[in-house]
């Protein structure tokens, strides 16, 4: 804004619409009122719930310890907003300003922050996904109605997937005394996250636990019954396994296509947009009044070669939410940077999984602390000879010194010894990703300071 | 300033009012002198040294070469194994994990919270004990009794035999704490009987426990067949020892400094009385404002590390200031200032990483209880002496006794 008392104006004033009430929405909504915004604020949320906690309905909900309904996010403070629940936006007029609703509504706005997230990618096969007993799980709505179908007892329970969510509903299945098979397409659990030597330990989890493991296969078909529920699924090495609930857990799509034709720059990969949150149109020019935060924002980051990274994190919709709202009430010299080191963890099998950086972008692990056999260790991720991620299986209170290390870009493998370095720690073995990602060459950049008000990112020159 | 720093903080003349002296020793975030101690005392610094798996809580990893005046005769008792305070991993986290298993989430989710009746009884009876509202010492009638009866719980003690568990209890305090007028040959006797007695009685309850087992931690450590197996004797000794003297004098000093901290800030006691969920920030901030534990010595590099542009090379001894990071102006705004109110208080009270307290659950109840049963009985309470008498020892801070009147005792 320009310096002319409009940006005071705005603050006092405006108008700001939230597009997607979840996590996102919800803490960039109460940021937005922490500094200072009085004017009017509209939530839209396609879900007719307020906003709720995901990390529970994989967890908790299927345990049967804690109710789908019960997950509501607890509010930091009230953001006295029009919430429009149980109405998806449907289309984004960016000359004029407005939102369209589901029900025909058209909502004006000043600026708009769009949180809408990402949503389960269904079973490819429309008739088949439409069998009963055939779930996805990513709403309050999955997780009740799939928890309610647990605690029928089903014979055999199919996860198609092994990622993180596919491997979390396994283990509950299996504390719940349930017979699973999760079918996996990769070499092995976690090996696009974590990468085939940690994928590895992940396998010996769920075999451990009782999980009848199937890697390197594909379902192809899923089969019902004459009631129509789901009763067997084909896999792609010719065998059966008879299943009477079946779990689809492969992956997410971002919540995007309401944006169609809106000149944002939108897709498949989620919403474009730099390091302040604001988005790009697709000419690749900078909006100054359309921002994203959360699951359906990629935005480069200065430690990982500036590449457009889209993270599925909790704490990353949290953190981008925070530093969206700041911005969007902000002259520009005043705007920060959405510089949080990515972190996410996962309960599963009794283990305590956390990471920070990005794991995926390694080449190479090496085991600094505890034990891949003992399934209790600290896995550190190197590329290009510098430290970018590491993984803890119970391990999870060293990670605070792993960030350093990648926050500073340090030296791979650690030259260091540790308090519980063992023999297999002692030198760094192929990380065995899928599909190794190569990140820009170049310079690089490292950061500084501990609170984003005092963030700075130093340039290093490339040699 | 003639005196160094590191002498300055053991200095008792700066007991009651050490935070001069680590604000002094904040401009220089490293300190070191001639062979002694490292001594770290900015927030951020600490931070990272305490998830820093180059530093070694494990005492055989010290150089011989470093003079550390805190070290000296180990405060556990010999006899026994180290406990899992002074171990690393795997060892620590194996030991840890098992007593975690009979004390907290996710096996043990109730423990705690399930006492929360218990502790009330005996708050309230030691607050009906008290007798002439005149002239109350605080430590001696209060804060003193309390821990020592919550453990002897924990454990399940058997209620006649709390009486003896006091006076060992006591008398071990008392050699952690040395009375510079009476004979050192003659206290440490008396806390080497008080620890063979103190052991050889929980020997006898642990294989009492195993006969007949109770529903208390003791019973359940003792004939306890989790994925690590069963302790062992000695190892449950150590770890029993290490409950009871590390969950006792803290405690005691959170207590006493919490009551202390509130009689000079009258205003903060009056809304506690008025409401007793304030007892939850209060004791947040007062963990921050004046921790039991004031810093951790005892920790040692296993590797040249550089801290704030200082080398400190391996073997090195290191003292991490927690009561100074706590008071750092830059993580702190207006450090020095007790205030309940603050919504970012990420202190260092109970320290951080692998090591960070393991009784915090029952610690926090126990002073939210205490606190805000004492705003709530004691009519118009005022100390009588400001400060009050401090105890020596300089990592375990707090005052020996608290002299304070009050009106009368609220029903």
């Amino acid at each position: 804004m320009l310096g002319d008392g409009s940006l005071e104006r705005f603050r006092r004033e405006g108008r700001i619409v939230v597009v997607g009430a979840s996590l996102a929405g919800l803490r960039a909504a109460e940021t937005l009122r922490d500094q200072g915004f009085a004017g009017s604020l509209t939530m839209i949320g396609a879900e007719p719930h307020e906003p709720y906690d995901r990390p529970p309905l994989s967890k908790q909900v299927l345990l049967g310890r804690a109710s789908a309904d019960r997950t509501a996010l607890p509010r930091r403070r009230s953001v006295d907003a029009n919430w429009r629940l149980g109405v998806p936006a449907t289309g984004l007029d960016m000359a004029a300003k407005r939102v369209r609703l589901a029900d025909g509504d058209e909502v004006p706005y000043d600026r708009l922050l769009i949180s809408t997230g990402v949503r389960s990618r269904p079973w490819p096969h429309e008739d088949q996904a439409e069998l009963d007993g055939v779930f996805v799980l990513r709403t309050r709505d999955d997780g009740a109605a799939l928890a309610r179908r647990l605690a029928e007892g089903p014979r055999r329970v199919l996860v198609i997937g092994a990622g993180f969510t596919g491997s979390e509903i396994a283990s509950a299945c299996c504390e719940r005394g349930l017979a699973v098979t999760v079918a996996e397409r990769g070499a092995s659990p976690l090996v696009g996250a974590l990468g085939g030597v940690v994928g590895a330990v992940a396998a010996e989890l769920q075999r451990e636990h009782g999980v009848d493991l199937r890697c390197g296969v594909m379902v192809t078909a899923l089969e019902g019954d004459a009631s129509g529920r789901v009763r067997a699924a084909q896999l792609s090495d010719g065998s059966t396994v008879e299943a009477d609930v079946v779990i689809v857990s492969l992956g997410a799509t971002r919540n995007t296509e309401w944006l169609a034709g809106s000149g944002l720059a939108a897709g498949p990969r989620g919403i474009a947009c730099d390091a302040g949150c604001r988005a790009f149109d697709i000419r690749g020019i900078v909006t100054d009044d359309v921002y994203a935060a959360g699951d359906v924002a990629r935005c480069p980051h200065p430690l990982f070669g500036y590449q457009f990274l889209s993270l599925e994190h909790w704490g990353n919709a949290v953190s981008q939410a925070g530093i969206a709202a700041h911005n969007m009430l902000s002259e520009s010299t005043d705007r920060l940077p959405h510089m949080d080191v990515p972190a996410f963890w996962s309960a599963q099998f009794g283990v305590n999984i956390k990471s920070v950086g990005a794991p995926s972008l390694g080449t190479e692990i090496l085991v600094a602390q505890g034990s891949l056999k003992e399934h209790r260790f600290v896995g550190v991720y190197g590329y290009q000879g510098r430290v970018i991620g590491a993984v803890a299986f119970d391990q999870a209170r060293w990670l605070p010194f792993y960030q350093e290390l990648i926050e500073r870009t340090a030296p791979f493998p650690p030259p260091f010894p540790t308090v519980d370095r063992r023999s297999d720690g002692q030198r760094p073995v192929d990380a065995d990703f899928p599909d190794p990602s190569v990140p820009t060459h170049g310079p690089t950049v490292t950061l500084s300071g501990y609170s984003p008000a005092d963030r700075r990112m130093t340039f290093t020159p490339a040699h | 300033m003639t005196q160094s720093p590191l002498h300055r903080i053991l200095d008792f003349a700066n007991r009651a009012d050490p935070y001069p002296v680590y604000e002094e020793l904040r401009k220089t975030p490293v300190y070191h002198e001639d062979d002694g101690p490292y001594v770290i005392s900015t927030y951020y610094e600490i931070r990272s040294l305490l998830h820093d798996p180059r530093i070694s809580s494990d005492a055989r990893n010290l150089s011989s070469a470093t003079r550390d005046p805190l070290a000296g005769p180990d405060q556990e008792d010999m006899a026994l194994p180290p406990s899992f305070l002074r171990l690393d991993p795997p060892e620590h986290d194996r030991l840890r994990r098992m007593t975690n298993r009979h004390f907290g989430p996710p096996h043990s989710p109730h423990r705690v919270d399930g006492m929360r009746a218990e502790l009330h009884g005996i708050v309230s009876g030691l607050v009906d004990g008290i007798g002439d509202p005149g002239r109350i010492d605080l430590v001696e009638q209060f804060s003193y009794p309390f821990p020592v009866t919550v453990i002897c719980r924990l454990l399940g003690v058997p209620r006649e035999d709390e009486a003896r568990f006091h006076t060992w209890a006591d008398t071990i305090a008392a050699s952690l704490d040395p009375d510079p007028d009476a004979d050192p040959a003659e206290r440490g006797r008396g806390a080497h009987d008080a620890r063979t007695q103190l052991g050889m009685y929980l020997a006898g309850l642990i294989e009492e426990r195993r006969r007949n087992p109770g529903d208390d931690m003791l019973s359940e450590l003792a004939t306890a067949k989790g994925p690590d197996g069963t302790m062992s004797t000695m190892e449950l000794l150590s770890t029993a020892a290490l409950l009871l003297i590390a969950g006792h004098e803290t405690t005691v000093n959170l207590v006493t400094n919490g009551m202390l901290t509130l009689l000079r800030h009258p205003e903060v006691l009056q809304r506690l009385r008025a409401d007793p969920r304030l007892a939850v920030p209060v004791v947040e901030e007062l963990l921050r404002f004046e921790p039991p534990v004031q810093l951790l010595p005892q920790r040692t590099t296993l590797a040249d590390v550089e801290v704030h542009g200082v080398n400190i090379p391996k073997g090195a001894s290191l003292w991490l200031v927690l009561a100074s990071g706590n008071r750092d102006p830059r993580r702190f705004g207006d450090p020095d200032r007790f205030d309940p109110d603050r919504e970012d208080i990420q202190h260092l009270g109970f320290g951080s990483g692998i090591h960070s307290c393991f009784g915090a659950p029952l610690a926090r109840l126990e002073a939210q209880l205490a606190l805000s049963e004492l705003a709530r009985r004691l009519e118009n309470p005022r100390l009588l002496e400001d400060p009050p008498p401090y105890r020596r020892n300089a990592v375990l801070r707090g005052p020996r006794h608290l002299h304070i009147a009050c009106d009368g005792i609220r029903a």
